[in-house]
């Protein structure tokens, strides 16, 4: 176990933590924010640079300077390591700085948007977001490409987290999209046009952080806040088939996996679970599903 | 038509991966990926991509995602000579901008066109460490430097007329590069 | 006439070719080192020398080769970085184009000192006809045993193998040269692990670039301790640097580091001074990523002491009236030159090169562009100027790598030193219509 102090907590916590894991384990609501690390994930994080925090001091035992912010959801913690996270007013002015970097090109077009509600990127921008931009440019704007009829890709929203790449590495057999071209052209894409379709692919909705990659099945049936998510569970021989329904009366909106109290999935279920398991005589309801705190359904509307 | 690479190529790549520890043939793609180009008609379809994937073992999108990365790969049909003028800081002081202007006046197309005889394709691209002799184009293996328009000239009439080519011999020993020379366009 | 090093006998016509470089002293380090000096005492002479990474961050080489996990047991390798395209950079091909064999003595050298069996020369794609070169170099010095099994007839052995890149600035990085090397896209690595512990195919790996590589065999050849004796303190050693823009000898000169820079920039031994007798107006040093700075900066420090072609020298003042060193490439620009439109080409090629990883410098590289595309085309406001600060800050130490901060320092010191040039476009929108402004002397627009 090491011990270390982030914005003057110390906490003990085991060692080949990160950072970003010890400041949740002392509370998910003040801890740094991920749009890019999940830690189901392995490789993921360190890309989008808002979960950057200050090592104020090092461990004694490794005294090497650490003058630049450093990506918490990568950097391990070290025995007497201090941190600031909240505390500093560089790191909140960093974050808000990537937060606006994070918009300038993004569509802003939450009214239409599927993930409008549960969204990282509107959580984010309203939490630690600056409240103008001076980004006057023309935004930046992909073509529309079809990725087969179970899941939809919007480009123009994409933060490239990276995530779903790592999701079709990681627990699909065979990655048939990746991140194509260079700089702030990069795209997520299958080069030609071709249907993503696998036994896992629907994860790809899941741990995507905006409405880049939402579900064509629910695709405007309703807006999220107007169902109500019931955990549930069936036996699947694919998966651990625990999951969400999206409910409206009795009809199944939409299934998805479970999030833990950060919002990340905690269990990827299966495609068969998620798109052809839509009546509730199939599932076995436990009861309403436990929100992220980030969710506006844990904010305007307590499931019953 | 699935693309076919010579036999001599094939050969080849049999000794270039010889060259990274065997279960680390993927560090041979960027070097397939320039004998690729250079044999299956300067540039790289999709297929001719897929073939590639499929001689080292990778998923397609693997080589897709390298080759759209990198700039020296051409995804869509060329010239048969492209001409890819620096444009960078130091070539811009010695008169890169106008160097740029005056091929097109020149051959009567515009960035990334293709002259109707299908010639020639201009494209601008960064620094080519060649900032002390600029202006600076590349074609093929070839670096024209200290360009004025006078050398503009002569060297186009030297591609055309086939004077100048865009390759420099290849060493007897080297299995590396396939010259561009040799592009069926 | 300055001392040399890198290019010793590089005027003899043929020294390209494996036997008359080898008549003049060539492999001469290999034998000593591999005959009469352990792996670890080469390490020391170069530890020694005090010689400095001269890729553009200057770094100790010996420190460098002495952080490298020899412990485990996973093999080891030397990557070279011939990557070479910082913008006003050229040195490395120059080197490796007239006397490729000094390169390959410095890998032997090298991987021989850090117990590398395979070592990799990196080298941008463009360079096809260089790598061609060195493979030829390289199959010369195969035959006379000087590479491959058992070198010299010694139990040790070496496979050297030059490696093309595709095309991407990013990969003079090194952990981004390591994934292209792998067959991956050019994405900078999060550090740590460092390569010395975890580099190429998660194996221990020093990676160097390659005029540190070339300065190697000098060293063990002559001794440490007598390379320390060149140069000042601690830029010990000779520099190439590759002088570009508006001199009358634009090329690449080997210099003692300490030679003052006034007398680099007139001297007819180098630069030979402003072209068409014109006036020095700035000076990026180091090439693209290190700040630029105005001719009074360039030639004297803030305090008046004249500046030196050193590491410290050209740092003193810091980055409010200072620069650096960096990978040498000295772009000189006469009275003529238009700061905003060459601050403009810079951002260009940093939005262009940015490898999209992490969002301050993907979306950030695009932003300073197109802020500076519109003042440079007469559509700037006067808000322009300090948004231009604020969004070089935002990405500055944000970042993965150090793209981030390359693509910042350049916007930030023009603006800190021609804030006068950027608000007198916002001004004068009409006066910068003209295409060829950027050749006419500022004050005759
Ligand atoms: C964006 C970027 C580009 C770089 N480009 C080069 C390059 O082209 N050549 C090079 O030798 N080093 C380059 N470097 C520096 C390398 O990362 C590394 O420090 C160097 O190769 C180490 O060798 P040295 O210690 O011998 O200088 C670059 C660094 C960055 C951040
Ligand atoms: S700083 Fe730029 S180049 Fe470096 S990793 Fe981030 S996006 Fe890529
Ligand atoms: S969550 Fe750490 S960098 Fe994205
Ligand atoms: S700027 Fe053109 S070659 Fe370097």
């Amino acid at each position: 176990m090491v011990k270390i102090t982030i914005d003057g907590i110390e906490i003990e916590v085991a060692a080949g933590t990160t950072i970003l894991d010890a400041a949740r384990q002392i509370n998910p609501e003040t801890a740094p924010p991920a749009m890019c690390f999940h830690s189901k994930l392995e490789g993921s994080g360190g890309k989008c640079r808002t979960c950057l925090v200050k090592v104020t001091k090092t461990s004694p035992s490794n005294p090497r300077p650490m003058p630049k912010l450093a990506p918490s959801c990568r950097t391990f913690v070290e025995d007497g390591m201090e941190v600031e996270n909240n505390r500093s007013e560089e790191v909140l002015e960093a974050r808000k700085g990537v937060v606006e970097l994070l918009l300038i090109n993004h569509p802003l077009d939450c009214p239409i948007c599927d993930q409008a509600g549960e969204c990282d990127l509107q959580n984010l921008a309203f939490e630690h977001g600056a409240e103008t931009t001076d980004y006057q440019e023309e935004r930046r704007r992909f073509p529309a490409k079809a990725i087969g009829d179970l899941i939809q890709l919007q480009m123009n929203r994409c933060i490239l987290c990276f995530r779903c790449v790592y999701v079709a590495d990681q627990l699909t057999d065979g990655r048939h999209h990746g991140v194509l071209g260079r700089g702030d052209s990069s795209e997520i894409g299958t080069y030609i046009e071709a249907a993503i379709d696998n036994d896992f692919s629907g994860n790809m909705i899941d741990v995507c952080p905006v409405g880049a990659l939402t579900d064509r099945t629910f695709r405007f049936k309703s807006r999220v806040w107007f169902s109500k998510p019931m955990a549930a569970h069936r036996t699947c021989e694919k998966c651990c088939g625990n999951a969400v329904l999206w409910l409206k009366g009795n009809e199944i909106l939409r299934v998805s996996g479970r999030r833990n109290d950060v919002g990340e999935v905690t269990e990827f279920i299966c495609n068969t679970c998620r798109f052809d398991t839509k009546s509730l005589h199939l599932w076995e309801v436990e009861g309403p599903a436990r929100i992220s705190r980030d969710s506006v359904i844990s904010q305007n509307h307590t499931p019953s | 038509m699935t693309p076919q690479f010579s036999s001599q190529t094939l050969s080849n790549i049999e000794i270039l991966k010889t060259r990274y520890p065997v279960e680390q043939s993927k560090s041979a793609l960027l070097p397939i990926l320039h004998m690729a180009q250079a044999e299956f008609g300067g540039y790289l379809s999709r297929e001719s991509m897929d073939y590639v994937a499929s001689l080292l073992n990778l998923q397609p999108i693997e080589v897709y995602e390298v080759a759209t990365f990198y700039t020296m790969f051409h995804l869509k049909p060329t010239g048969k000579y492209v001409l890819e003028v620096c444009r960078t800081g130091p070539c811009a002081l010695s008169g890169a901008e106008h160097i740029v202007d005056y091929l097109k006046q020149k051959l009567g197309v515009d960035l990334n066109q293709t002259t109707p005889d299908g010639l020639f394709t201009i494209k601008e691209v960064e620094c080519l460490a060649s900032c002390g002799s600029g202006p600076v184009l590349q074609v093929g293996e070839c670096y024209v430097e200290n360009l004025t328009d006078q050398r503009v000239d002569s060297m186009l009439a030297a591609l055309k007329s086939g004077e100048l080519s865009d390759n420099e011999p290849t060493p007897a020993h080297s299995i590396l590069f396939r010259t561009c020379g040799d592009k069926q366009s | 006439m300055s001392r040399k090093i890198l290019l010793e006998n590089g005027d003899i016509s043929g020294i390209d070719q494996f036997d008359i470089y080898r008549q003049h002293g060539g492999y001469q380090s290999v034998e000593k080192a591999i005959k009469t000096m352990t792996p670890l005492e080469v390490v020391d002479e170069v530890k020694k020398s005090g010689l400095r990474g001269r890729g553009g961050a200057g770094f100790s080489t010996g420190m460098k080769w002495s952080f490298l996990d020899r412990k485990s047991d996973k093999p080891r390798y030397l990557v070279c970085n011939a990557d070479e395209s910082e913008p006003g950079t050229f040195k490395d091909r120059y080197l490796m184009e007239k006397i490729p064999h000094r390169l390959i003595e410095g890998m032997i050298v090298s991987s021989y000192a850090l117990g590398a069996s395979r070592a990799y020369i990196y080298i941008r794609g463009e360079l096809m006809w260089l790598a061609k070169r060195l493979e030829n170099a390289i199959g010369e010095a195969k035959a006379h045993g000087l590479l491959g099994d058992n070198i010299l007839g010694s139990d040790y052995s070496l496979d050297l193998v030059v490696h093309p890149g595709g095309g991407a600035y990013i990969c003079g990085e090194e952990s981004a040269l390591l994934e292209s090397l792998e067959g991956k896209r050019g994405y900078p690595r999060l550090k740590p692990p460092f390569p010395a512990i975890s580099g190429l195919y998660g194996c221990p790996t020093v990676i160097n670039n390659v005029e540190s590589i070339a300065a190697v065999p000098w060293i063990v050849t002559h001794g440490g301790e007598e390379y320390s004796k060149i140069g000042i303190e601690k830029s010990s050693g000779t520099k190439l640097i590759s002088a570009s823009g508006h001199i009358n000898r634009p090329g690449v000169y080997e210099i003692e580091l300490g030679l003052p820079v006034e007398e680099f920039i007139y001297s007819d031994a180098y630069c030979g001074g402003i072209r068409n007798g014109r006036t020095l107006k700035a000076v990026v040093a180091g090439g693209s990523s290190v700040p630029i700075l105005p001719a009074e900066l360039i030639l004297r420090t803030a305090a008046g002491i004249p500046r030196l072609m050193t590491y410290e020298s050209l740092s003193d003042g810091g980055f409010q009236t200072g620069t650096m060193l960096g990978s040498g490439g000295f772009i000189v620009m006469d009275d003529t030159t238009c700061i905003v439109r060459n601050t403009w080409n810079f951002a260009r090629f940093y939005h262009h090169e940015s490898c999209g990883q992490c969002s301050p410098c993907r979306e950030g590289t695009g932003w300073m562009e197109k802020v500076l595309h519109r003042i440079e085309h007469g559509h700037g406001t006067p808000k322009d100027i300090d948004l231009l600060v604020d969004i070089a800050k935002k990405i500055e130490g944000k970042t993965i790598c150090a793209l981030g901060d390359a693509a910042a320092w350049p916007i930030a010191s023009a603006i800190r030193h021609f804030r006068h040039e950027f608000e007198y476009h916002i001004a004068h929108p009409d006066k910068i219509t003209d295409p060829d402004h950027v050749y006419q002397p500022m004050g005759t627009k």
